[in-house]
């Protein structure tokens, strides 16, 4: 976890602020607490105990923007409620990240119509896009991974890192 | 209760006002003019031997291509007499109008405001016809039968920098 050494007993460790304010933001990451359609079925199937999101510090879903960091987009975004997830958006401090989950959230989904915002990232800004419809709670975990590998990345300069390329499939088909 | 009174009721007041009447599967429906309808459902609910005092539905229908082609679809219940009887009435463009039932049933104002919001049809005496599920900005009337679906072309990894290229991404 970013500890680069321990000097002795003494019980002195020695670090960056950089990693230090990094894994204070991964580890209490406290997710907005809304659910837009099927898909918050199974954000609150990650919550519950099988899956266990508090074993990553998320355990309080706040029910005020104010106090929360992460959104994640679960189900599909019709043009009348994206006025409202644009605003809830804008109530959170900063530092803010957003997951877009399932396919309606990412592009759309199966409701190619006039009725859907095509993809939430036309109204807010996506860190992590998580694939599925709906994605299992696996999937949203890994998501949440991901994008605490990239907070993990952020620079206290706010230099810009590149996105995480993933090159080869996450599962190994032999 | 049966269809057969009920008819035998309406066509001894409204006969010239009737323009067809169809029986299905047990189910009666009477098609009225505008004016018809409404003294039509004035009648079924304020006489006590028909009771109709439910309006258990109230949407619109486009037959497009046909004259006229907005149609108004009412279902009225009598709780008393465990009875069910339907009435339409036609509507034509420029400016589908037909009169509203909600100084007789207050269930219809959500109802036709629904209906005008969906299809368009204006209600006469409506109390508030504004729109209810869509946007207040919304243009047109996504459930008319030529209004366009609005679908998206969707990006494959082909022809995906087209489409970003114009797609409208929100800057941070």
């Amino acid at each position: 976890m970013g500890i680069e050494e321990k000097a002795g007993n003494l019980g002195i460790v020695t670090t960056t602020l950089e990693t230090v304010v990094n894994w204070g933001r991964t580890n209490a990451m406290w997710p907005l607490l809304f659910g837009l359609a099927c898909c918050a079925i199974e954000m609150m199937g990650a919550q519950a105990s099988n899956y266990d999101l508090s074993r990553f510090g998320m355990e309080l879903n706040r029910a005020s923007p104010r106090q929360a960091d992460l959104m994640i987009v679960a189900g599909r975004v019709s043009r009348k409620m994206a006025p409202v997830v644009r605003r809830l958006y804008d109530q959170m401090p900063e530092p803010k990240w957003v997951i877009a989950m399932g396919d309606c959230a990412a592009c759309g989904g199966i409701f190619n119509n006039y009725a859907i915002v095509q993809g939430v990232d036309e109204v807010v800004p996506v860190d992590v896009y998580v694939a599925g419809c709906p994605p299992r709670p696996e999937a949203l975990i890994d998501g949440i991974m991901m994008l605490h590998q990239k907070v993990m990345r952020e620079k206290i300069s706010g230099k810009k890192e590149s996105p995480i390329r993933i090159d080869q499939p996450l599962v190994q088909v032999k | 209760m049966d269809n057969q009174t009920v008819l035998a009721a309406l066509r001894e007041r409204f006969a010239a006002e009737i323009l067809a009447v169809n029986e299905f599967r047990g189910d009666l429906s009477l098609t009225f003019t505008p004016k018809g309808y409404l003294a039509a459902a004035q009648f079924l609910r304020d006489d006590p031997d028909l009771a109709y005092t439910f309006l258990e539905n109230l949407c619109g229908v486009d037959y497009l291509g046909r004259k006229p082609r907005f149609e108004v679809v009412a279902h009225l219940t009598s709780m008393r007499h465990r009875h069910r009887v339907c009435l339409k009435v036609g509507c034509d463009e420029p400016e589908p109008t037909v009169p509203s039932l909600t100084p007789l049933f207050p269930t219809a104002n959500y109802q036709e405001r629904e209906t005008f919001d969906l299809l368009g049809i204006r209600f006469d005496g409506h109390p508030s016809l504004t729109r209810i599920l869509l946007p207040d900005d919304w243009v047109g009337h996504p459930l008319r039968k030529d209004h366009p679906l609005g679908d998206e072309e969707i990006a494959f990894t082909f022809n995906q920098e087209r489409i970003y290229a114009r797609k409208p991404f929100v800057r941070e």
